[in-house]
C-alpha cells in the first residue's frame, strides 16, 4: 500500500462532498484525510483527498470518481513535485518545569504558541505529514491533552495552475489506457 | 445510445409564466416523453394536475411504485429511448429504489421523478420524507434535488441527456412540493451545461489499428458480447464485423439478441449457465475481442482462471470498465456504434494487405465442443411437465418477432438457452441485479413501447407473485401482455442450489403454489384470461390459445416437474473449466488443446 494525493476539482453544488466520500467507502478505500475549499474560479471547490492504495486500485477509484457528473478534473499530485501541508493544534500540559522545554520545541519545529493557559499550551503547526508527526512524537511524553489536525492541502510546484488546461474531467487514467 | 430523445423534437424556445408543476409536464413534452408510469401522492400531487390535461404524455397509473420503475425499464430496454416512471416521497420514493438498483447495474435509460416533502420541511423528519437523492446516490447515473422552480426545465433536460448518453442509466429528479406549486417561467433549455460529463463515444484511431492487427494474427479468438452492443444499437456491424472475420461469437445474458442465435457463427451463451461450446470458447481462446461487456463474475467464474491464455481486446463506453475485473491489453474507450465500424474498416485495411485470419483450426475444436455438447435435458420420468420442453416450445410457436421479458432464477436461464433470439431487444430481463419481480412490469411496459408486438412475461411462481398487482394496471389500460407461468411450485434455483450444496435440504424453498393461490382464478380476478396447463400434450395448443386473444392479458399456468434443473452449470467460486455439462458429467475437452 502507499501513499497517494489527488486534487480533485468539483463543481461547488450541494450532495458533491457525499458523492465523493461515499464512492470511496462503497468501493472499498479508505480515505485517510480530506479537505474541501473554495478555489479561484468561482462556483469550482478543490478536495484533496489522501488515499492508500496500490496502482492498480487508484486507477479504479480514480476512473469511478471522474464517473460522478460534478466531478471536473482530477489530479495526482507527487510529494516531490507538490507542497503538501497539514495543520495541526495540539494541547499540551505545561508546568514550570516542562514548558521551556515545550517552547524549545515549537521553536525548533517552527511552530507557534497561540494560547496559554496555567498548566497549558495549545501549539499550532503547519507542514508535511511526516514533520507533524515528528512534533507530535516529541510532544507526547509532556503530556498532549487534546489534538485536532486538518486534511491535508496540496498544490503543484512551479508556475502551472491545475486549472490551465480546460476544467473537464482529467483524463490521466483514461489516457493511459489510450 | 448516441442521441438523446430531445434531439428529434421540436421545441418550443418561447418562455410561458407557469407553475413549476406545469413547467414539469412541458419539460417532460419538450424531452420527448411519450408515457410515465406511475402513483400519485401528497408531494408529487401538484405535478399530477397539468398532467391529466397533456395531450402528448400518457400516464400509466401502476399499482405499486416497483411496478412503474420496472415498465419504465421495460420500455426503455424494448424501445431504446428513455423510460419514465413517477412517485411520490417517503414510501413511494423507496419503493422505486430496487427498479433504480436494477437499471444502474444492466445501464437501462430511465429518468424517475419523484415528489419531496416542501423545501422548508426538508431535514425535519416530516410526513412521508426520505433523502431519496442520498438513498440512490451509489445507484444512479446522477441525481438532482430541486427546490427553485426555475430549475426543473434544466433540470429535466439534463437528466435525459444524462440518462440517453454515454454509457446509460437511471438518473433521479427530486422535487419540492413548494417547488412544483410555485409561480415560474419555463424556459426550454438551449443547450446542455454539464462541464463534468464528456462521454468519449469515438474511439482512439491506433488502438483499433492495434487491435486489428491483433485479431487477425491471433488463432483462436471469440467475439465477447456484452450488453453495451444492444444499449449502442449496433447489432448490424456486429454481424458485419463477425462475417468478415469468421469468428465465433458468445452473447452474455444482456447481450442475447444482439447477434442472430441461428446464425451459424453463434456458439450461445457464455458464463455460469452457459453453452459448452460458449464456456470453452473463452477458456481455450488466445484473444477476446470484448465489446460493451464487462467480465462479470457470472461470466468469468473464479477470475483467476477465467481465460488463461487470452490476450484482452476490451471496447466499452466506460472508462472504468476497462481494467476493473481483467487487465486489458488493448483498451478502446467508445461507443460500440463507433468502436466496431471502425473496427471492421481497419480489418479492411489489413486484409486488403494480404493480412488475412485463419481460425480453420480452431472451428473444428468449437464446433466438436458443439456437436458433442449441445443445450438439452431430459424429460421428467414421472411424466408430468418439462419447464424446459415449455420455454422451448412457446420460443418455436411466438417466434423471434415477439418480445420476450423474463423474472429471475431458473425459468431465467432455461428462457435464455431455449429460446431463439435474432434481434436485439426481445429479450429482457434484470441481468445483474437479478431483481425478481422484473418480468411482469417490465412486459408491460415493453408492451406500451412496441403495442404491435407480442409480448411475454415468462415468470417464475415466486417472482409473480412480488408484482402480478400489474395485471390490473394491464387489464385496465389496455395492455395485452401474456404470461408464461413456469410453476414449479418452489423457488426453483435456490432449490437447485439445496440439491447441489445443502444435501436436498429444502430450507423454505417450497411455495407451495400448486395448491395456493389458483393462479387461473387470480388472473380471472384481475381481468385476464387464464389457462392451465399441465401435460406435454395440451402445450402448443396452450400457447396458441394464449397468441389468439389480445383483448386482455394472458396467464398460463405451466404446472411443472420440480426437480428439473438448469444445465450446464459453473458452481459460484469455481473456475470456468470445472463446467459440468449436468449433474456429475464433466464434459471432454479433448486432448488437441
Amino acid at each position: 500500500m502507499s501513499r497517494h494525493t489527488l486534487s480533485v476539482l468539483v463543481q461547488d453544488q450541494p450532495g458533491v462532498l457525499a458523492r465523493v466520500s461515499s464512492l470511496f467507502s462503497r468501493r472499498g478505500f479508505n480515505i485517510e484525510s480530506l479537505a474541501v475549499g473554495p478555489t479561484e474560479l468561482p462556483e469550482v471547490s478543490r478536495m484533496t483527498i489522501v488515499v492508500n492504495v496500490e496502482g492498480l486500485p487508484l486507477e479504479q477509484v480514480t476512473k469511478q470518481l471522474n464517473k460522478l457528473v460534478n466531478v471536473l478534473k482530477i489530479v495526482e499530485l507527487d510529494a516531490e513535485s507538490s507542497v503538501q501541508r497539514e495543520i495541526l493544534l495540539v494541547k499540551v500540559k505545561a508546568d514550570l518545569e516542562s514548558r521551556s522545554h515545550i517552547l524549545e520545541t515549537v521553536q525548533l519545529f517552527r511552530a507557534k504558541v497561540v494560547d496559554v493557559a496555567q498548566d497549558a499550551v495549545t501549539i499550532e503547526a503547519t507542514g508535511a505529514h511526516d514533520k507533524l508527526a515528528a512534533l507530535l512524537k516529541v510532544l507526547e511524553p509532556f503530556g498532549i491533552r487534546e489534538l485536532v489536525q486538518s486534511g491535508m492541502v496540496a498544490m503543484g510546484r512551479g508556475s502551472r495552475s491545475i486549472s490551465d488546461r480546460s476544467v473537464r474531467p482529467s483524463e490521466k487514467f483514461a489516457q493511459k489506457n489510450q | 445510445m448516441s442521441t438523446s430523445q430531445s434531439a428529434s423534437h421540436e421545441i418550443s424556445s418561447e418562455s410561458a409564466d407557469m407553475t413549476g408543476a406545469q413547467s414539469l409536464i412541458a419539460s417532460l413534452e419538450a424531452s420527448g416523453v411519450d408515457v410515465v408510469f406511475g402513483i400519485p401522492g401528497g408531494a408529487i400531487l401538484p405535478a399530477y394536475d397539468p398532467m391529466m390535461d397533456s395531450t402528448k404524455v400518457r400516464h400509466i397509473l401502476v399499482r405499486h411504485e416497483q411496478g412503474a420503475g420496472h415498465a419504465a425499464e421495460g420500455y426503455a430496454s424494448a424501445t431504446g429511448r428513455v423510460g419514465v416512471c413517477m412517485a411520490t416521497s417517503g414510501p413511494g420514493a423507496t419503493n422505486l429504489v430496487t427498479p433504480i438498483a436494477d437499471a444502474f447495474m444492466d445501464s437501462v435509460p430511465m429518468v424517475a421523478i419523484t415528489g419531496q416533502v416542501p423545501s422548508a420541511s426538508i431535514g425535519t423528519d416530516a410526513f412521508q420524507e426520505a433523502d431519496i437523492r442520498g438513498i440512490t446516490m451509489p445507484i444512479t447515473k446522477h441525481s438532482f434535488l430541486i427546490t427553485d422552480p426555475a430549475q426543473i426545465s434544466q433540470a429535466i433536460a439534463e437528466a435525459f441527456h444524462l440518462a440517453s448518453t454515454g454509457r446509460p442509466g437511471p438518473v433521479l429528479v427530486d422535487i419540492a412540493k413548494d417547488a412544483l406549486q410555485a409561480q415560474t417561467t419555463f424556459n426550454w433549455p438551449e443547450s446542455i451545461d454539464l462541464p463534468g460529463y464528456s462521454p468519449r463515444t469515438r474511439p482512439h484511431s491506433k488502438q483499433i489499428r492495434e487491435a486489428a492487427k491483433l485479431i487477425l494474427s491471433s488463432r483462436q479468438p471469440v467475439l465477447y458480447v456484452g450488453g453495451g452492443v444492444i444499449r449502442a444499437n449496433a447489432s448490424a456491424s456486429l454481424r458485419v464485423l463477425a462475417e468478415l472475420t469468421g469468428i465465433p461469437v458468445v452473447t452474455t445474458l444482456m447481450a442475447r439478441g444482439a447477434f442472430p442465435d441461428s446464425h451459424t457463427q453463434h456458439l450461445g451463451m457464455p458464463g455460469m449457465h452457459g453453452t459448452v461450446a460458449a464456456v470453452g470458447a473463452l477458456q481455450k481462446a488466445d484473444l477476446l475481442i470484448t465489446l460493451g461487456a464487462r467480465f462479470d463474475d457470472r461470466v468469468t467464474g473464479k477470475l483467476s482462471s477465467f481465460a488463461p491464455n487470452a490476450a484482452i481486446i476490451h471496447a466499452d463506453i466506460d472508462p472504468a470498465e476497462i481494467g476493473k475485473n481483467r487487465a486489458a491489453d488493448i483498451p478502446i474507450v467508445g461507443d460500440m456504434a463507433e468502436v466496431i465500424p471502425e473496427l471492421v474498416a481497419a480489418i479492411n485495411a489489413e486484409i486488403e494487405l494480404e493480412n488475412i485470419g485463419d481460425y480453420a483450426g480452431w472451428w473444428l475444436q468449437l464446433n466438436r465442443l458443439r456437436d458433442t455438447y449441445p443445450l438439452g435435458y431430459d424429460l421428467p420420468t414421472d411424466g408430468s411437465l418439462s419447464p424446459q420442453y415449455v420455454i422451448q416450445r412457446l420460443g418455436i410457436i411466438s417466434g423471434p418477432e415477439s418480445i420476450y421479458a423474463a423474472g429471475v432464477g431458473q425459468h431465467q436461464m432455461w428462457a435464455a438457452q431455449f429460446i431463439g433470439y435474432e434481434y436485439p431487444g426481445t429479450w429482457l430481463n434484470s441481468g445483474g441485479a437479478g431483481t425478481m419481480g422484473y418480468s411482469v412490469p417490465a412486459a408491460m411496459g415493453a408492451k406500451v413501447g412496441c403495442p404491435d408486438k407480442t409480448v411475454w412475461a415468462i415468470d417464475g411462481d415466486g417472482c409473480f407473485q412480488m408484482t402480478n398487482q400489474e395485471l390490473a394496471t394491464c387489464t385496465i389500460n389496455d395492455i395485452p401482455i401474456k404470461v408464461a407461468l413456469i410453476n414449479n411450485s418452489s423457488l426453483g434455483m435456490v432449490r437447485q442450489w439445496q440439491t447441489l450444496f445443502y444435501n436436498e435440504r429444502y430450507s423454505n424453498t417450497d411455495l407451495e403454489s400448486h395448491r395456493f393461490p389458483d393462479f387461473v382464478k387470480l388472473a380471472e380476478a384481475y381481468g385476464a384470461y387464464g389457462l392451465q396447463c399441465e401435460n406435454h400434450e395440451s402445450v402448443d395448443a396452450t400457447i396458441e390459445k394464449a397468441l389468439s386473444i389480445n383483448d386482455a392479458p394472458v396467464v398460463i399456468d405451466f404446472v411443472v416437474h420440480r426437480d428439473a434443473m438448469v444445465w450446464p452449470m459453473v458452481a459460484a467460486g469455481t473456475g470456468n473449466d470445472e463446467i459440468l455439462y449436468a449433474q456429475s458429467l464433466a464434459p471432454d475437452w479433448g486432448s488437441d488443446d
